[in-house]
């Protein structure tokens, strides 16, 4: 493979690859932060006709359901408990507002970095509730794994976490069975760190489907795009990773051992998937005393998306943002209907944010 | 004199003249006008037009690397005065105080504003002092008005680049981002592989030189404050009306605020800057207003960064390293509150 930094060189090699397929190829960029990358460098503007990008189902936070929204905000509306949560999450709109809202109106909510800020919230307030927002991938689980292992030796009781973490390799299969028609996989990075190339085996092997891991620098995810049409012409589909630099095969080893103690999987909801199964985490027992669902008897209702809001098929590349009626007229990043469009790696956001030019 | 400043200091007795007289008159330097103690300070005539602009600092936390809210009010008047095309004169300070501030740390703050007005060469001619209680406001909060007088004929503003669709470059002072981030270091405790300060301080002697020099060559400036550059240039382009189109690779940007922002997910086109401006210039000159700037410590990391366009479809545009123009997103608002 070339050695050389220059983007000009390998978007040439790029378009001369691309010209030796005789159809046009749909791959699907699974993850967000691809989504927001490809826009970022101009590489999706930038690419031959013949190649197409679908942003798939791969932003947690466009994928957390309503009903999960509206329980967060029911908890924080609860004068003994302080929300935390990443920034992403602030901004979606539930049934009856956002959290943004709710911390205008005085509620306790706070952004943090870290789910060990949360958890060091919780010791320096002992009167309160600290609840965290574990909404992510595999990406992220290890440091709420980690933070709930801290609360417990350090006795942190008034800590727990309101989870709707998510797996990835599931979803993908729900999503290459779901009805877009996908000719390769552009697979996520920060998850693969964790997960390893080879969670993507079986994607492989059940619908022969070319994968590269990417990672997030123009050049890299141009060595995967490359990568995939070479793939398809060999007609030998595998899993590649062109991330070698973070991604090992068997991932991290540690930090799944570290998952798996402290959580295990479940069914989970996926807006605008449905219940996909075993594609979610939920706390092991010994840890309950740490769920939020356990502690405040929550149970999150399912709740019907905003009749004309298209969300769950954008997430599957069935449909694109333009062609959603509420795309920026009703729904745009100030008011948002849907996590796509508020979340910062949301495809609508990117697509409002960055398009007419892009070629979907 | 207690240790804190309490209501009883803020209430206009024996008490508050003792708190003016004996820690913010001395803590300013005592010059002049603020030792007549007037109600209205004595002003020499501006001979030119005379410029006037207000700001208020909120800033949390109070104090961090490379400045604090003194540093901060002086520096943010000033640099608004000096992007209005004005030479700073004059400073009045508001200042809002929470009952319980240490004196301590007020003392602090008259410190840093003393000698930022030093360094801006403006004077502190008049101010006002009002307590509130306990939880009315964080510290301290500081209004300021500044009053500067106009050395160029033809003002400086995004009216003067109406119809300039070509031949007008973009300068930027320095490195982007480093406010913001060192703000966001210290509420958040972020470990960072090493340390950034804020850019905060006054630009008199990086701006005024330039202003001095080049005179109507410069069409507009603006110090890229809350909303960072990408904030400025939206603002810019739809007041004027024109298109702007920034070269990414040669925006000037810290190893350490690149990286961090990479990891955090932070766009550092959005990050607040307190020591920068941006200078909209007559194609003809930028390189020599580039040496000019770079002459000088504060701009030592300025360079060219892009032009002004025929209008797109959006106000500003990202060229990429891959060479494809890409809108440059105009953030909603500042991610960070109460950055400044």
């Amino acid at each position: 493979m070339l050695k050389d930094n220059d983007p000009a060189i390998w978007m040439k090699l790029l378009t001369e690859t691309a010209g030796s397929l005789d159809k046009t190829v749909r791959f699907m960029e699974v993850c967000g932060t691809h989504t927001m990358a490809l826009f970022e460098t101009g590489l999706r503007e930038a690419l031959p006709e013949n190649i197409q990008m679908l942003s798939g189902p791969g932003c947690p936070v466009c994928v957390t359901p309503d009903g999960y929204i509206d329980a967060a905000i029911n908890l924080a509306e609860n004068e003994d408990v302080i929300l935390t949560t990443f920034g992403d999450m602030i901004r979606v709109p539930g049934q009856n507002g956002s959290l943004q809202e709710l911390k205008s109106r005085g509620k306790r909510v706070e952004i943090v970095y870290s789910p060990l800020a949360s958890v060091d919230l919780a010791k320096s307030t002992p009167d309160k509730s600290v609840v965290f927002l574990a909404v992510g991938f595999e990406t992220t689980v290890p440091a709420i794994a980690t933070a709930i292992k801290t609360a417990e030796s350090e006795n942190v009781t008034n800590f727990s976490i309101l989870c709707a973490h998510k797996t990835v390799p599931q979803a993908l299969e729900a999503v290459v069975s779901g009805g877009a028609r996908i000719d390769g996989l552009m697979c996520p990075g920060h998850v693969s760190v964790i997960i390893g190339s080879n969670a993507y085996n079986d994607v492989v092997e059940k619908h022969s489907l070319p994968c590269v891991v990417s990672g997030f620098e123009a050049i890299d995810m141009i060595r995967a795009l490359i990568m995939l049409i070479k793939q398809i012409h060999a007609g030998i589909p595998k899993v590649e990773n062109a991330y070698l630099r973070a991604v090992h095969p068997n991932g991290n080893p540690k930090a799944q051992a570290l998952i798996s103690e402290v959580f295990r999987p479940c069914d989970a909801e996926w807006r605008g998937l449905g219940v996909i199964p075993q594609s979610g985490l939920e706390l092991r027992e010994e840890y309950h005393a740490f769920d939020a669902c356990h502690r405040f008897g929550i149970i999150i209702p399912q709740s019907p998306p905003h009749k004309s809001c298209r969300c769950g098929e954008i997430l599957q590349g069935i449909a694109s943002p333009y062609e959603c009626k509420l795309f920026g007229t009703g729904c745009t990043p100030e008011t948002p209907y849907g996590p796509c469009m508020v979340s910062s790696e949301g495809t609508c956001a990117a697509h409002y944010k960055y398009g007419k030019h892009s070629k979907y | 004199m207690s240790d804190t400043v309490t209501l009883t200091h803020g209430g206009g007795g024996r008490l508050a003249r003792r708190l003016i007289e004996d820690v913010i008159i001395p803590g300013l330097g005592s010059n002049r006008e603020l030792t007549r103690l007037s109600d209205g300070a004595l002003l020499d005539s501006i001979p030119g037009t005379p410029v006037m602009t207000n700001d208020c600092f909120v800033v949390s936390p109070r104090e961090f690397p490379g400045g604090d809210i003194g540093t901060l009010c002086v520096s943010g008047t000033v640099n608004d005065l000096l992007a209005a095309g004005a030479l700073p004169k004059y400073l009045s300070l508001g200042l809002i105080i929470e009952d319980g501030l240490p004196i301590a740390e007020l003392r602090r703050y008259l410190r840093s504003i003393k000698d930022s007005a030093e360094k801006a060469h403006v004077q502190i001619v008049c101010g006002d002092t009002k307590v509130v209680e306990h939880g009315a406001a964080d510290g301290i909060f500081i209004s300021t008005t500044g009053i500067g007088e106009l050395q160029i004929k033809e003002a400086p503003g995004p009216w003067r680049l109406e119809g300039r669709t070509n031949n007008v470059s973009i300068i930027i002072s320095g490195t982007i981002g480093d406010h913001s981030l060192t703000l966001l270091a210290l509420r958040k405790e972020l470990a960072l592989e090493s340390p950034v300060e804020s850019d905060c301080a006054p630009l008199t002697e990086l701006v005024l030189p330039i202003v001095k020099t080049f005179g109507e060559k410069i069409l507009c400036m603006r110090d890229p404050t809350r909303g960072g550059l990408s904030a400025v240039l939206g603002e810019i382009a739809e007041q004027a009306k024109i298109g702007i189109e920034i070269v990414q690779k040669d925006v000037p940007i810290n190893s350490v605020v690149q990286g961090a922002c990479g990891l955090l997910g932070i766009d550092p086109f959005t990050m607040a800057n307190e020591g920068k401006m941006v200078f909209f210039v007559e194609e003809a000159v930028a390189e020599e207003v580039l040496a000019a700037l770079k002459r000088n410590p504060l701009g030592k990391n300025a360079a060219i960064i892009g032009k002004t366009t025929e209008p797109g479809n959006r106000p500003v545009y990202l060229t990429t390293p891959l060479g494809v123009n890409r809108p440059l997103e105009i953030p909603l608002g500042e991610s960070l509150p109460r950055i400044c």
